[in-house]
């Protein structure tokens, strides 16, 4: 299901152009079916994306993929760099950008870093009250008796991530958060040395992953989804991808 | 059981052969001189050399993905086992430092490593064999030039018997013949270089040619299409117009499908794709000519029938099913008559890589889409999205079947098992 305003919006996008290079089909009421407006064009260039990661980067309904729009280009580069060269193992992802070079990926990166696309509404699965209370903690003030900074000192206050290398954390499912925790802690997922993620999420229990995942998603969306830049905090641990 | 006496049965051929030719043709020796030729290290020489090497794509199995060019240890699945790629930097110890220029031509000539053991056809000897002794030495050149990196080879991991190599001798005998590429006076100059090069260091027969339980090519079905093992493509024939015979298309699509990965009859993806980003795309404008000519030049040969029209029936269920799904997903880029926007968003009408008879590479590309490769001639290529979690069994049937039977396509349809068959596979 599309909330009415995003097709509505659509459908004022489309009559507005007039000059869109292919009519939008009758049921484009959807964000994962493939619509353009010019061929020449770097929008037209990355439809290859549109099923998983919506029109605009937004996500879709599976449950599976990841919203991209407005994480930090850095950081969707470092991702697609790294699914081409196998460091990061995704094999859907692995095939699709297997013999794409660096400054293309680039310019894939930097499109998806300046869509603004609403978010959608935040899920709201029921959690236990104890749940929600450790996921929290962890997200925003940490847990420091295992070491583990809270989320909020890299990802941002508002969970948008940070230049140029963290990725926003608004907008992700609970599903997809736990998996990429779950991955880090088992060694399957790896970031540039020293890898940050990999100390903090090696310190996470099961039922940490469970419980911040939880809350993450349960979070009121940004007003504003851009990432915050890079000068303005001073990060708990040493990041590769941050420099 | 009858699969497994056969199968004994073959075993045994191929180790009587074995052993025969072990004891007659003990193979290719070259004489093992004390003077090794100098190389000639000029920067024009070592070009040359490093031209040439991406024309054979050593590249591509000599590399991990992240690791050093050409220091091996990639694992390349067959068949029969894992085969662990070699290690082909000049390092002393664990490359080719120690090889001379005479070690490297009889393992490119005759498919033996430099201790004699016999290589398995995994390296493409079969076809590197008509590369000229000149062209070897410039490639030989360019390997030395390399940086040297220390990497230790992996043991393969084949299952007995393939483990034993001397059975090997029973594959050569079949399936081997040793010799530099002879130029057919008969022909262009042109002609002769895009056989030299798609016979040669292009191995295209590798997956071109169908390959056969033994892992064999037999050379009567030259080029005729087949399987690629474990990577689950087809690799069509290159002999027959229903497929990607090309005795219609220009040299110029030709050559730009080579080169580019691009044209305006079709466009490259999975293992041709790699083809084209790692070997193809550094070609010379006139090596790819040569090679298209040479292609377009291939004599036809239609194995297969035509589909009769009772094999192309379709129930009018499907087709409006597959006529929906097409008009909802693929008429954006393909557009609704499936003329598609070429080179960029390929033709499906009148397309020989979506009619012909295996629909295998059709299924795959609607459930995985797929980016053709980023070359110097088009560095921002355009990409399918895959459609295997928004299209069940049946819609992807529907839909593969509609764009080979829609606008005169003369394909047949597909069944659901056979997509079904496909989505359990990885991407790749």
């Amino acid at each position: 299901m599309t909330p009415p305003s995003l097709s509505l919006r659509r459908l004022a996008i489309a009559a507005a152009t007039g000059a869109a290079f292919w009519a939008l089909p009758a049921t484009a009421a959807d964000e994962a079916v493939p619509a353009f407006k010019d061929l020449d064009s770097i929008e037209a260039r990355v439809q290859g994306c549109v099923t998983c990661h919506g029109q605009n980067g937004q996500g879709t309904q599976s449950d599976a993929f990841p919203r991209i729009a407005a994480k930090p280009a850095g950081y969707l580069y470092n991702q697609l760099v790294a699914f081409r060269d196998g460091t990061r193992q995704y094999p859907p992802m692995n095939y699709l950008v297997a013999y794409l070079p660096d400054v293309y990926l680039r310019e894939m990166a930097e499109y998806f870093a300046k869509q603004r696309p609403p978010f959608e509404a935040a899920g709201a699965a029921p959690a236990d009250a104890a749940m929600l209370a450790r996921g929290k903690a962890i997200a925003t003030g940490g847990d420091a008796t295992k070491g583990i900074p809270a989320c909020v000192a890299c990802h941002g206050i508002r969970l948008t991530g940070m230049e140029p290398g963290i990725p926003g954390l608004a907008g992700l499912r609970s599903s997809y958060i736990a998996a990429q925790l779950t991955r880090w802690r088992v060694g399957s997922r790896h970031a540039a040395e020293p890898d940050c993620m990999k100390r903090i999420a090696s310190r996470l229990s099961e039922s940490d992953i469970a419980a911040v995942a939880t809350w993450l998603a349960r979070q009121e969306s940004p007003k504003d989804p851009s990432p915050e830049s890079s000068n303005l905090v001073r990060m708990p641990l040493a990041c590769g991808s941050q420099r | 059981m009858r699969t497994t006496i056969r199968l004994a049965l073959a075993l045994l051929v191929l180790f009587v052969l074995g052993v025969v030719a072990v004891a007659i043709f003990r193979p290719g020796m070259l004489p093992q001189t004390a003077v090794t030729t100098p190389v000639n290290a000029t920067t024009a020489y070592l070009a040359r050399g490093e031209y040439l090497a991406r024309a054979g794509d050593c590249v591509a199995c000599h590399t991990m993905p992240t690791g050093r060019d050409f220091a091996g240890g990639r694992a390349m699945p067959t068949p029969f086992g894992n085969i662990y790629v070699p290690n082909i930097t000049p390092d002393d110890e664990t490359g080719i430092g120690k090889w001379s220029a005479d070690d490297f031509y009889r393992t490119m000539h005759s498919g033996l490593s430099r201790d004699g053991a016999l290589l398995y056809p995994a390296m493409p000897f079969a076809s590197y064999t008509k590369v000229t002794r000149e062209d070897s030495d410039a490639i030989y050149a360019y390997l030395m030039s390399v940086p040297p990196i220390r990497q230790q080879n992996r043991p393969h991991e084949l299952r007995f018997p393939y483990n034993k190599r001397d059975l090997l001798m029973g594959w050569r005998a079949l399936y081997f013949k040793e010799g530099e590429y002879v130029p057919d006076p008969k022909q262009s100059a042109q002609w002769n270089r895009g056989a030299y090069l798609v016979e040669g260091l292009g191995h295209c027969a590798m997956c071109h040619t169908a390959i056969n339980a033994l892992g064999g090519s037999s050379e009567s079905k030259a080029f005729e299409g087949g399987m690629i093992p474990n990577q689950n493509w087809y690799a069509p024939s290159l002999t027959s117009n229903r497929e990607a015979g090309l005795g219609d298309w220009s040299l110029k699509d030709i050559s730009d499908l080579l080169q580019v990965g691009i044209s305006h009859r079709g466009t490259v993806y999975g293992p041709m794709a790699e083809v084209v980003y790692n070997s193809l795309q550094y070609l010379s404008d006139a090596d790819a000519e040569a090679m298209a000519v040479y292609l377009k030049a291939l004599p036809q040969r239609d194995s297969e029938p035509r589909p009769t029209s009772q094999a192309r029936l379709v129930s009018p269920n499907v087709m409006e099913t597959g006529r929906k799904t097409y008009e909802k997903w693929c008429a954006v880029c393909h557009g609704g008559e499936g003329k598609g926007h070429p080179p960029n968003y390929p033709p499906l009408a009148d397309n020989q890589s979506i009619t012909m008879a295996s629909p295998v590479n059709s299924i795959r590309m609607v459930l995985n889409g797929g980016y053709s490769p980023g070359t110097r001639k088009n560095p921002r290529p355009y990409g399918m999205p895959p459609f295997a979690h928004m299209l069940d069994d049946g819609e992807v049937a529907a839909v593969v079947t509609y764009i080979r039977v829609a606008w005169q396509n003369s394909g047949t349809p597909v069944t659901q098992a056979q997509v079904n068959d496909l989505r359990k596979l990885l991407p790749e």
